[in-house]
Protein backbone atom coordinates (compact mmCIF):
# COMPACT_ATOMS: atom_id res chain seq x y z
CA UNK A 1 0.00 0.00 0.00
CA UNK A 2 1.52 3.64 -0.95
CA UNK A 3 1.01 5.54 1.75
CA UNK A 4 1.43 9.58 1.97
CA UNK A 5 2.06 11.21 5.40
CA UNK A 6 2.03 14.96 6.13
CA UNK A 7 4.26 16.21 7.93
CA UNK A 8 4.55 20.02 9.49
CA UNK A 9 7.27 21.23 11.79
CA UNK A 10 6.37 23.16 15.21
CA UNK A 11 8.02 24.75 17.66
CA UNK A 12 8.77 22.24 20.96
CA UNK A 13 6.57 22.06 23.40
CA UNK A 14 8.31 23.68 26.02
CA UNK A 15 8.46 26.69 24.08
CA UNK A 16 7.92 30.38 25.59
CA UNK A 17 6.16 31.72 22.56
CA UNK A 18 7.05 35.41 21.66
CA UNK A 19 6.47 37.72 18.80
CA UNK A 20 8.66 40.26 17.08
CA UNK A 21 6.27 42.74 15.65
CA UNK A 22 3.80 40.86 13.71
CA UNK A 23 5.22 37.41 13.16
CA UNK A 24 6.44 34.57 15.36
CA UNK A 25 9.90 35.30 17.24
CA UNK A 26 11.75 31.74 15.91
CA UNK A 27 15.16 32.72 17.74
CA UNK A 28 16.12 29.97 19.51
CA UNK A 29 12.99 28.17 19.17
CA UNK A 30 13.66 24.31 18.22
CA UNK A 31 11.37 23.28 16.08
CA UNK A 32 10.37 19.68 16.07
CA UNK A 33 7.86 17.06 14.04
CA UNK A 34 4.06 18.09 14.93
CA UNK A 35 3.92 15.01 17.76
CA UNK A 36 0.40 14.34 16.55
CA UNK A 37 1.64 13.86 12.43
CA UNK A 38 5.08 11.51 14.41
CA UNK A 39 1.41 8.95 15.31
CA UNK A 40 0.52 9.07 12.32
CA UNK A 41 3.99 8.01 10.02
CA UNK A 42 4.85 5.48 13.00
CA UNK A 43 1.39 3.85 12.50
CA UNK A 44 2.08 3.93 8.57
CA UNK A 45 5.19 2.71 8.91
CA UNK A 46 3.66 -0.26 11.14
CA UNK A 47 0.86 -0.76 8.23
CA UNK A 48 4.19 -1.33 5.72
CA UNK A 49 5.74 -3.91 7.54
CA UNK A 50 2.61 -6.01 7.52
CA UNK A 51 1.29 -5.66 4.41
CA UNK A 52 3.88 -4.07 2.03
CA UNK A 53 4.26 -1.28 -0.17
CA UNK A 54 5.92 2.52 0.69
CA UNK A 55 5.51 5.58 3.19
CA UNK A 56 6.40 8.74 1.63
CA UNK A 57 6.44 11.92 4.14
CA UNK A 58 5.28 15.39 2.78
CA UNK A 59 6.00 19.10 3.64
CA UNK A 60 5.12 22.10 2.41
CA UNK A 61 8.12 24.44 3.27
CA UNK A 62 11.08 25.97 3.60
CA UNK A 63 14.47 24.51 3.48
CA UNK A 64 14.89 24.69 7.24
CA UNK A 65 12.26 22.47 7.33
CA UNK A 66 13.79 19.65 5.65
CA UNK A 67 15.97 18.79 8.82
CA UNK A 68 12.52 17.13 10.71
CA UNK A 69 11.84 15.59 7.04
CA UNK A 70 15.05 14.16 7.33
CA UNK A 71 13.90 13.07 11.09
CA UNK A 72 10.90 10.91 9.35
CA UNK A 73 13.36 9.39 6.86
CA UNK A 74 15.20 8.32 10.14
CA UNK A 75 12.14 7.28 11.38
CA UNK A 76 11.40 5.00 8.91
CA UNK A 77 10.05 6.49 5.74
CA UNK A 78 10.87 5.74 2.33
CA UNK A 79 11.48 8.83 0.65
CA UNK A 80 10.27 12.51 1.65
CA UNK A 81 8.98 15.04 -0.52
CA UNK A 82 9.22 18.79 0.26
CA UNK A 83 7.14 21.45 -1.57
CA UNK A 84 9.41 24.64 -1.73
CA UNK A 85 6.60 27.32 -0.11
CA UNK A 86 5.88 29.13 2.65
CA UNK A 87 2.83 27.22 4.23
CA UNK A 88 0.71 30.27 3.85
CA UNK A 89 -2.66 28.58 4.95
CA UNK A 90 -4.61 25.63 5.27
CA UNK A 91 -6.06 26.08 2.07
CA UNK A 92 -2.63 26.39 0.33
CA UNK A 93 -1.00 23.11 1.90
CA UNK A 94 -3.79 20.99 1.17
CA UNK A 95 -3.75 22.19 -2.36
CA UNK A 96 -0.40 21.31 -2.63
CA UNK A 97 -0.50 17.72 -0.92
CA UNK A 98 -3.41 16.57 -2.89
CA UNK A 99 -2.04 17.66 -6.50
CA UNK A 100 0.99 15.03 -5.23
CA UNK A 101 -1.20 12.81 -4.07
CA UNK A 102 -3.52 12.56 -7.32
CA UNK A 103 -0.50 12.69 -9.40
CA UNK A 104 1.38 9.65 -7.25
CA UNK A 105 -1.78 7.44 -6.46
CA UNK A 106 -1.20 7.30 -2.79
CA UNK A 107 -4.10 4.98 -1.37
CA UNK A 108 -3.97 6.09 2.26
CA UNK A 109 -2.95 9.24 3.53
CA UNK A 110 -2.30 10.14 6.91
CA UNK A 111 -2.10 13.75 9.11
CA UNK A 112 -1.92 13.93 12.52
CA UNK A 113 -5.54 15.86 14.46
CA UNK A 114 -3.97 19.44 14.41
CA UNK A 115 -0.93 21.04 14.23
CA UNK A 116 0.31 22.39 17.73
CA UNK A 117 0.93 25.78 16.79
CA UNK A 118 -2.14 27.18 14.70
CA UNK A 119 -4.46 24.34 15.93
CA UNK A 120 -6.43 23.93 12.71
CA UNK A 121 -7.35 20.43 12.19
CA UNK A 122 -7.97 22.05 8.74
CA UNK A 123 -5.11 20.61 6.48
CA UNK A 124 -6.20 16.51 6.76
CA UNK A 125 -10.24 17.02 6.03
CA UNK A 126 -9.60 19.84 3.22
CA UNK A 127 -7.44 16.80 1.50
CA UNK A 128 -10.17 14.45 1.31
CA UNK A 129 -12.30 17.16 -0.02
CA UNK A 130 -10.60 18.02 -2.54
CA UNK A 131 -9.43 13.89 -3.47
CA UNK A 132 -13.22 13.42 -3.15
CA UNK A 133 -12.71 10.81 -0.86
CA UNK A 134 -13.74 10.28 2.89
CA UNK A 135 -12.47 11.39 5.57
CA UNK A 136 -11.96 10.37 9.23
CA UNK A 137 -10.72 12.43 11.96
CA UNK A 138 -9.28 12.17 15.30
CA UNK A 139 -8.75 8.34 15.20
CA UNK A 140 -7.07 6.56 17.44
CA UNK A 141 -7.25 3.11 15.89
CA UNK A 142 -6.56 2.22 11.91
CA UNK A 143 -6.77 -1.35 10.65
CA UNK A 144 -6.41 -2.36 7.02
CA UNK A 145 -7.85 -5.64 6.13
CA UNK A 146 -7.93 -5.58 1.97
CA UNK A 147 -9.97 -2.99 0.46
CA UNK A 148 -11.60 -2.24 3.76
CA UNK A 149 -10.27 0.02 6.23
CA UNK A 150 -11.75 -0.47 10.16
CA UNK A 151 -10.83 3.04 12.47
CA UNK A 152 -12.12 4.57 16.01
CA UNK A 153 -12.67 7.74 15.99
CA UNK A 154 -13.68 10.63 19.05
CA UNK A 155 -17.08 11.90 19.28
CA UNK A 156 -18.51 13.93 21.67
CA UNK A 157 -18.47 11.77 24.42
CA UNK A 158 -17.23 8.68 23.45
CA UNK A 159 -16.54 6.33 20.43
CA UNK A 160 -17.60 5.42 17.28
CA UNK A 161 -16.23 2.09 14.92
CA UNK A 162 -16.10 3.19 11.53
CA UNK A 163 -15.70 1.27 7.99
CA UNK A 164 -14.14 3.16 4.94
CA UNK A 165 -13.54 1.95 1.38
CA UNK A 166 -9.78 2.89 0.52
CA UNK A 167 -8.52 5.53 -0.51
CA UNK A 168 -8.80 7.54 2.36
CA UNK A 169 -7.68 10.48 3.99
CA UNK A 170 -6.94 9.78 8.24
CA UNK A 171 -5.94 12.17 11.06
CA UNK A 172 -4.81 10.36 14.20
CA UNK A 173 -4.51 11.22 17.74
CA UNK A 174 -3.38 9.65 20.64
CA UNK A 175 -3.57 5.75 20.77
CA UNK A 176 -3.02 5.66 17.08
CA UNK A 177 0.70 4.12 17.41
CA UNK A 178 3.46 5.04 20.08
CA UNK A 179 5.39 7.22 18.56
CA UNK A 180 9.51 5.76 17.63
CA UNK A 181 12.66 7.10 18.36
CA UNK A 182 15.19 6.92 15.44
CA UNK A 183 18.14 4.40 15.41
CA UNK A 184 20.89 4.76 14.93
CA UNK A 185 20.90 2.57 11.69
CA UNK A 186 17.69 5.04 10.61
CA UNK A 187 19.57 8.16 11.29
CA UNK A 188 22.70 6.90 8.70
CA UNK A 189 20.27 5.68 5.91
CA UNK A 190 18.11 8.96 6.29
CA UNK A 191 21.17 10.60 4.97
CA UNK A 192 20.96 8.74 1.74
CA UNK A 193 17.15 8.00 1.12
CA UNK A 194 15.63 10.28 -1.87
CA UNK A 195 14.40 13.78 -0.05
CA UNK A 196 12.54 15.09 -3.71
CA UNK A 197 12.24 19.24 -3.79
CA UNK A 198 8.74 19.93 -5.88
CA UNK A 199 7.90 23.24 -6.71
CA UNK A 200 4.26 24.48 -5.46
CA UNK A 201 1.22 23.93 -7.73
CA UNK A 202 -0.86 27.23 -8.66
CA UNK A 203 -3.02 27.61 -5.46
CA UNK A 204 -4.64 30.36 -3.52
CA UNK A 205 -4.09 31.28 0.18
CA UNK A 206 -7.71 32.10 1.42
CA UNK A 207 -6.44 33.41 4.36
CA UNK A 208 -3.83 35.53 6.60
CA UNK A 209 -2.48 36.35 9.91
CA UNK A 210 -2.07 39.52 9.96
CA UNK A 211 -0.98 40.37 13.75
CA UNK A 212 -0.57 38.04 17.01
CA UNK A 213 -0.96 39.15 20.89
CA UNK A 214 -0.43 37.89 24.23
CA UNK A 215 -3.39 37.48 25.97
CA UNK A 216 -3.48 39.67 29.30
CA UNK A 217 -0.95 38.71 32.18
CA UNK A 218 -2.75 37.12 35.01
CA UNK A 219 -3.14 38.82 38.20
CA UNK A 220 -1.28 37.87 40.88
CA UNK A 221 -2.89 34.23 42.59
CA UNK A 222 -5.19 34.68 45.53
CA UNK A 223 -3.87 32.76 48.16
CA UNK A 224 -6.16 30.76 50.62
CA UNK A 225 -5.05 29.36 54.22
CA UNK A 226 -5.37 25.42 53.69
CA UNK A 227 -7.52 25.27 56.92
CA UNK A 228 -10.03 27.46 55.61
CA UNK A 229 -11.80 26.09 52.51
CA UNK A 230 -15.14 27.69 53.32
CA UNK A 231 -12.89 31.33 52.28
CA UNK A 232 -12.05 29.70 48.57
CA UNK A 233 -16.00 28.94 48.32
CA UNK A 234 -16.73 32.19 49.49
CA UNK A 235 -14.67 33.98 46.91
CA UNK A 236 -15.51 31.69 43.78
CA UNK A 237 -18.86 32.81 44.82
CA UNK A 238 -18.85 36.81 45.77
CA UNK A 239 -15.52 37.61 43.77
CA UNK A 240 -15.06 34.95 40.55
CA UNK A 241 -18.85 34.70 40.58
CA UNK A 242 -18.33 31.08 39.25
CA UNK A 243 -20.55 29.28 41.50
CA UNK B 1 -27.61 37.79 1.63
CA UNK B 2 -27.44 36.14 5.42
CA UNK B 3 -25.28 34.12 8.09
CA UNK B 4 -26.06 30.57 8.20
CA UNK B 5 -25.14 28.20 11.14
CA UNK B 6 -24.92 24.93 11.51
CA UNK B 7 -26.62 23.89 14.75
CA UNK B 8 -25.27 20.74 15.32
CA UNK B 9 -27.05 17.96 17.51
CA UNK B 10 -26.24 15.10 19.55
CA UNK B 11 -29.13 12.10 19.13
CA UNK B 12 -32.11 14.63 18.48
CA UNK B 13 -30.40 17.42 21.07
CA UNK B 14 -28.87 20.52 20.99
CA UNK B 15 -25.69 20.76 23.21
CA UNK B 16 -24.82 24.26 24.85
CA UNK B 17 -22.08 24.56 21.96
CA UNK B 18 -24.84 24.83 19.38
CA UNK B 19 -26.46 27.75 21.14
CA UNK B 20 -23.46 29.39 21.74
CA UNK B 21 -22.81 29.42 17.96
CA UNK B 22 -26.41 30.70 17.18
CA UNK B 23 -26.07 33.39 19.65
CA UNK B 24 -22.78 34.21 17.69
CA UNK B 25 -24.11 34.34 14.49
CA UNK B 26 -27.16 35.99 16.09
CA UNK B 27 -24.88 38.75 16.67
CA UNK B 28 -22.89 38.54 13.56
CA UNK B 29 -25.97 39.00 11.60
CA UNK B 30 -26.93 41.98 13.40
CA UNK B 31 -24.01 43.50 12.98
CA UNK B 32 -23.89 42.88 9.08
CA UNK B 33 -27.70 43.74 8.70
CA UNK B 34 -28.78 40.73 7.95
CA UNK B 35 -31.38 37.72 9.40
CA UNK B 36 -29.86 34.43 10.81
CA UNK B 37 -30.51 30.89 9.05
CA UNK B 38 -29.37 27.94 11.38
CA UNK B 39 -29.01 24.55 9.43
CA UNK B 40 -30.09 20.87 10.95
CA UNK B 41 -29.42 17.69 10.02
CA UNK B 42 -31.07 14.67 10.90
CA UNK B 43 -34.15 13.57 12.97
CA UNK B 44 -34.83 16.35 15.75
CA UNK B 45 -38.38 16.98 17.17
CA UNK B 46 -40.34 20.43 16.46
CA UNK B 47 -39.62 21.40 19.45
CA UNK B 48 -36.58 21.70 19.85
CA UNK B 49 -36.22 23.20 16.20
CA UNK B 50 -38.56 25.66 16.99
CA UNK B 51 -36.65 26.49 20.40
CA UNK B 52 -33.38 27.47 17.69
CA UNK B 53 -35.84 31.23 17.74
CA UNK B 54 -34.66 31.76 21.15
CA UNK B 55 -31.11 32.93 20.65
CA UNK B 56 -32.00 34.26 17.46
CA UNK B 57 -32.59 32.06 14.33
CA UNK B 58 -35.14 33.55 12.06
CA UNK B 59 -35.49 30.88 9.98
CA UNK B 60 -34.57 27.18 10.37
CA UNK B 61 -34.13 24.57 7.76
CA UNK B 62 -34.01 21.22 8.51
CA UNK B 63 -32.94 18.01 6.40
CA UNK B 64 -34.55 15.31 8.32
CA UNK B 65 -33.00 12.71 5.89
CA UNK B 66 -32.38 9.64 8.50
CA UNK B 67 -28.77 9.29 6.71
CA UNK B 68 -27.77 12.35 8.51
CA UNK B 69 -28.90 11.15 12.40
CA UNK B 70 -25.24 9.64 12.33
CA UNK B 71 -22.07 11.74 12.00
CA UNK B 72 -20.70 11.89 8.28
CA UNK B 73 -18.25 14.61 7.20
CA UNK B 74 -18.83 14.62 3.97
CA UNK B 75 -22.76 14.74 3.70
CA UNK B 76 -22.89 16.76 5.97
CA UNK B 77 -20.47 19.17 4.34
CA UNK B 78 -22.39 18.50 0.95
CA UNK B 79 -25.69 19.70 2.67
CA UNK B 80 -24.05 22.70 4.27
CA UNK B 81 -22.83 23.54 0.78
CA UNK B 82 -26.08 23.33 -0.99
CA UNK B 83 -27.51 25.60 2.33
CA UNK B 84 -25.27 27.90 1.97
CA UNK B 85 -26.24 28.63 -1.73
CA UNK B 86 -29.46 28.46 -1.36
CA UNK B 87 -29.38 31.20 1.38
CA UNK B 88 -26.58 33.42 -0.15
CA UNK B 89 -24.29 32.96 3.19
CA UNK B 90 -21.41 35.47 3.44
CA UNK B 91 -20.61 33.77 6.43
CA UNK B 92 -21.03 30.19 7.54
CA UNK B 93 -20.97 29.48 11.26
CA UNK B 94 -19.97 26.39 13.02
CA UNK B 95 -19.17 24.88 16.38
CA UNK B 96 -15.87 23.98 17.16
CA UNK B 97 -16.49 20.87 18.10
CA UNK B 98 -15.20 17.49 17.22
CA UNK B 99 -18.28 17.39 14.40
CA UNK B 100 -17.58 21.06 13.36
CA UNK B 101 -13.74 20.93 12.63
CA UNK B 102 -14.05 18.05 10.93
CA UNK B 103 -16.90 19.25 8.62
CA UNK B 104 -15.71 23.08 8.19
CA UNK B 105 -12.60 22.20 5.89
CA UNK B 106 -14.29 20.16 3.61
CA UNK B 107 -16.77 22.97 3.46
CA UNK B 108 -13.82 25.18 2.77
CA UNK B 109 -13.28 23.75 -0.18
CA UNK B 110 -16.22 23.17 -1.64
CA UNK B 111 -17.27 27.00 -1.52
CA UNK B 112 -13.31 27.68 -1.69
CA UNK B 113 -13.95 29.88 1.52
CA UNK B 114 -11.57 31.06 3.82
CA UNK B 115 -12.00 29.08 7.04
CA UNK B 116 -10.67 30.42 10.45
CA UNK B 117 -10.65 27.74 13.60
CA UNK B 118 -11.46 28.28 17.09
CA UNK B 119 -12.46 31.94 16.95
CA UNK B 120 -12.91 33.56 20.23
CA UNK B 121 -14.51 37.11 18.88
CA UNK B 122 -16.59 38.88 16.73
CA UNK B 123 -14.80 39.69 13.65
CA UNK B 124 -14.37 43.33 12.48
CA UNK B 125 -16.25 43.68 9.38
CA UNK B 126 -15.84 47.18 8.25
CA UNK B 127 -13.40 47.26 6.10
CA UNK B 128 -11.05 43.67 5.62
CA UNK B 129 -12.79 41.02 7.17
CA UNK B 130 -10.63 40.13 10.86
CA UNK B 131 -11.37 37.22 13.16
CA UNK B 132 -9.37 36.59 16.51
CA UNK B 133 -8.72 33.07 16.66
CA UNK B 134 -6.53 30.91 19.96
CA UNK B 135 -3.21 29.69 18.55
CA UNK B 136 -0.09 28.18 20.10
CA UNK B 137 -2.70 25.87 22.18
CA UNK B 138 -4.37 29.35 23.56
CA UNK B 139 -0.82 30.64 24.53
CA UNK B 140 -1.08 33.52 22.25
CA UNK B 141 -4.10 35.16 19.85
CA UNK B 142 -4.28 35.59 16.18
CA UNK B 143 -5.63 38.24 13.99
CA UNK B 144 -6.26 36.41 11.02
CA UNK B 145 -7.73 38.53 7.70
CA UNK B 146 -10.16 36.58 5.40
CA UNK B 147 -10.03 36.78 1.74
CA UNK B 148 -12.71 35.05 0.23
CA UNK B 149 -15.96 36.50 -0.35
CA UNK B 150 -17.30 33.65 1.46
CA UNK B 151 -15.99 33.19 5.23
CA UNK B 152 -16.30 30.18 7.37
CA UNK B 153 -16.05 30.41 11.39
CA UNK B 154 -16.09 27.58 13.49
CA UNK B 155 -16.60 29.38 17.19
CA UNK B 156 -14.13 28.05 20.09
CA UNK B 157 -16.49 26.30 22.94
CA UNK B 158 -17.24 27.93 25.97
CA UNK B 159 -15.82 31.48 24.71
CA UNK B 160 -19.10 33.07 23.44
CA UNK B 161 -22.00 33.74 26.19
CA UNK B 162 -25.62 32.49 25.57
CA UNK B 163 -27.81 35.58 24.23
CA UNK B 164 -31.13 34.74 24.17
CA UNK B 165 -33.00 37.01 21.25
CA UNK B 166 -36.29 35.29 21.29
CA UNK B 167 -37.52 35.46 17.29
CA UNK B 168 -40.66 33.59 15.84
CA UNK B 169 -38.48 31.14 14.04
CA UNK B 170 -39.82 29.49 10.93
CA UNK B 171 -38.99 25.71 10.06
CA UNK B 172 -39.28 24.92 6.62
CA UNK B 173 -38.05 21.02 5.32
CA UNK B 174 -34.97 20.96 3.19
CA UNK B 175 -33.81 17.86 0.77
CA UNK B 176 -30.17 18.06 -0.06
CA UNK B 177 -28.91 16.09 -2.73
CA UNK B 178 -26.56 13.85 -1.49
CA UNK B 179 -24.29 11.93 -3.59
CA UNK B 180 -23.40 8.42 -3.34
CA UNK B 181 -20.02 8.60 -3.05
CA UNK B 182 -20.43 10.57 0.55
CA UNK B 183 -21.60 7.31 2.11
CA UNK B 184 -18.38 5.30 1.23
CA UNK B 185 -17.93 5.26 5.18
CA UNK B 186 -20.18 3.54 7.17
CA UNK B 187 -21.07 3.76 11.11
CA UNK B 188 -20.08 0.07 12.78
CA UNK B 189 -21.00 0.94 16.56
CA UNK B 190 -20.91 3.67 18.88
CA UNK B 191 -19.83 3.56 22.27
CA UNK B 192 -20.99 6.10 24.42
CA UNK B 193 -20.23 6.61 28.35
CA UNK B 194 -23.70 7.23 29.80
CA UNK B 195 -24.41 9.90 32.53
CA UNK B 196 -20.85 11.45 32.87
CA UNK B 197 -20.35 14.89 31.94
CA UNK B 198 -18.26 15.66 29.15
CA UNK B 199 -14.84 17.51 30.04
CA UNK B 200 -14.93 19.38 26.77
CA UNK B 201 -18.83 21.09 27.32
CA UNK B 202 -18.21 21.33 31.38
CA UNK B 203 -18.97 24.61 33.29
CA UNK B 204 -16.71 23.66 36.00
CA UNK B 205 -14.09 20.73 35.70
CA UNK B 206 -12.01 18.84 38.49
CA UNK B 207 -8.75 17.69 37.68
CA UNK B 208 -6.18 15.32 39.48
CA UNK B 209 -2.60 14.87 39.28
CA UNK B 210 0.03 12.77 40.25
CA UNK B 211 -0.55 14.30 43.79
CA UNK B 212 -3.22 11.91 44.22
CA UNK B 213 -0.87 9.20 44.51
CA UNK B 214 -2.83 6.38 42.91
CA UNK B 215 -6.29 5.54 41.33
CA UNK B 216 -7.91 4.06 44.31
CA UNK B 217 -7.83 7.76 46.08
CA UNK B 218 -10.04 9.31 43.25
CA UNK B 219 -12.74 8.55 45.82
CA UNK B 220 -12.38 11.87 47.52
CA UNK B 221 -11.91 14.11 44.36
CA UNK B 222 -15.16 12.59 42.68
CA UNK B 223 -16.88 13.07 45.77
CA UNK B 224 -15.75 16.90 45.44
CA UNK B 225 -16.61 16.92 41.71
CA UNK B 226 -19.96 15.55 42.43
CA UNK B 227 -20.80 18.23 44.82
CA UNK B 228 -19.64 20.88 42.76
CA UNK B 229 -21.53 19.76 39.48
CA UNK B 230 -18.38 19.01 37.69
CA UNK B 231 -16.72 17.06 35.58
CA UNK B 232 -13.18 15.32 35.98
CA UNK B 233 -9.97 15.12 34.27
CA UNK B 234 -6.38 14.31 34.80
CA UNK B 235 -3.05 15.54 33.51
CA UNK B 236 -0.71 13.30 31.26
CA UNK B 237 0.98 11.19 33.95
CA UNK B 238 -2.00 10.13 35.29
CA UNK B 239 -3.94 9.06 32.14
CA UNK B 240 -0.75 7.80 30.83
CA UNK B 241 0.29 5.08 33.98
CA UNK B 242 -3.54 4.19 33.60
CA UNK B 243 -4.83 5.48 36.59
CA UNK B 244 -7.57 7.35 34.67
CA UNK B 245 -9.09 6.78 30.90
CA UNK B 246 -7.24 8.54 28.57
CA UNK B 247 -10.72 10.94 27.56
CA UNK B 248 -9.94 12.80 30.74
CA UNK B 249 -6.51 13.93 29.68
CA UNK B 250 -6.47 17.22 29.46
CA UNK B 251 -3.10 19.38 28.32
CA UNK B 252 -1.26 19.75 24.89
CA UNK B 253 -1.83 16.30 23.36
CA UNK B 254 -5.04 15.85 25.43
CA UNK B 255 -8.21 17.49 25.33
CA UNK B 256 -7.97 21.65 25.34
CA UNK B 257 -11.20 23.14 27.61
CA UNK B 258 -12.43 25.98 28.41
CA UNK B 259 -14.29 25.71 31.49
CA UNK B 260 -15.71 28.65 33.81
CA UNK B 261 -13.85 27.29 36.13
CA UNK B 262 -11.08 24.55 36.57
CA UNK B 263 -9.43 22.90 39.76
CA UNK B 264 -5.95 21.03 40.03
CA UNK B 265 -5.57 19.06 42.42
CA UNK B 266 -1.74 18.01 43.12
CA UNK B 267 -0.91 19.13 39.52
CA UNK B 268 2.52 20.91 39.25
CA UNK B 269 1.59 22.74 36.13
CA UNK B 270 3.85 22.13 33.39
CA UNK B 271 3.39 23.96 30.19
CA UNK B 272 1.91 21.50 27.87
CA UNK B 273 -0.47 21.13 31.00
CA UNK B 274 -0.92 24.39 30.82
CA UNK B 275 -1.41 24.84 26.84
CA UNK B 276 -4.89 22.79 27.63
CA UNK B 277 -6.17 24.47 30.56
CA UNK B 278 -4.97 27.91 29.95
CA UNK B 279 -8.55 29.24 28.45
CA UNK B 280 -10.09 28.73 31.58
CA UNK B 281 -12.06 31.94 33.01
CA UNK B 282 -11.24 30.99 36.57
CA UNK B 283 -8.21 28.60 37.90
CA UNK B 284 -8.05 27.05 41.02
CA UNK B 285 -4.14 25.36 42.59
CA UNK B 286 -4.20 22.72 45.19
CA UNK B 287 -0.62 21.78 45.58
CA UNK B 288 1.80 20.93 48.59
CA UNK B 289 4.57 22.46 47.26
CA UNK B 290 4.14 26.33 47.63
CA UNK B 291 6.75 26.21 44.55
CA UNK B 292 4.53 24.25 42.24
CA UNK B 293 4.47 26.54 39.07
CA UNK B 294 0.94 25.92 38.40
CA UNK B 295 0.68 28.88 41.34
CA UNK B 296 1.78 31.24 38.60
CA UNK B 297 -1.47 30.63 35.94
CA UNK B 298 -4.12 30.08 39.23
CA UNK B 299 -6.35 32.70 40.24
CA UNK B 300 -6.47 31.32 43.34
CA UNK B 301 -4.48 28.59 45.30
CA UNK B 302 -4.03 26.43 48.11
CA UNK B 303 -0.74 25.20 49.77
CA UNK B 304 -1.67 22.11 51.51
CA UNK B 305 -2.13 18.39 51.55
CA UNK B 306 -5.26 17.86 49.22
CA UNK B 307 -5.85 14.65 51.21
CA UNK B 308 -7.05 17.17 54.19
CA UNK B 309 -7.75 19.95 52.18
CA UNK B 310 -9.64 18.13 49.32
CA UNK B 311 -12.64 16.32 51.95
CA UNK B 312 -12.66 19.79 53.75
CA UNK B 313 -13.58 21.83 50.33
CA UNK B 314 -16.36 19.32 49.92
CA UNK B 315 -17.75 19.92 53.32
CA UNK B 316 -17.89 24.00 52.72
CA UNK B 317 -18.90 23.41 49.74
CA UNK B 318 -21.69 20.84 50.69
CA UNK B 319 -22.93 23.56 54.36
CA UNK B 320 -22.55 26.34 50.88
CA UNK B 321 -25.00 24.94 48.96
CA UNK B 322 -27.16 24.00 51.77
CA UNK B 323 -27.08 27.44 53.31
CA UNK B 324 -28.29 28.79 49.56
CA UNK B 325 -31.11 26.50 49.56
Amino acid sequence: MKILVCITQVPDTTTRISFTGNAFNAAGVQFIINPYDEIALTRALELKETLGGSVTAITVGKPDTEANLRKALAIGADDAIRVNADATDAYFVAAQIADVAKKNGYELVLAGKESIDYNGSEVGSMIAAMLDVPFVGMASRLVVEGEKVTLDREIEGGKEILESTLPLVASAQKGMAEPRIPNMRGIMSARTKPLQVLEPAAADALTAVISYEMPPAKAACKMVPADNPALLIELLHNEAKVI
Amino acid sequence: MSVLVFAENGDGKFPKSTYEAISYGFALATKMGTSLTALVLGEVSDDALKNLGEYGAAKVLHASDARLNGFNSSAFASALAQAASAEQAKVVILSSTLEGKAVAPMLSVKLKAGLVVGVVALPATDGPFVVRKKVFSGKAFADVQVNSEVRILTVSVNSFSLIKNPAAATVSAFAPQLPEGDFRMVSKEIAKSTNTLSVAEADIVVSGGRGLKGPENWGILENFATAIGAATACSKPVSDSGWRPHHEHVGQTGKAIAPNLYFAFGISGAIQHLAGINSSKVIVVVNKDPEAPFFKAADYGIVGDLFEVLPKLTEALKAFKAGQN
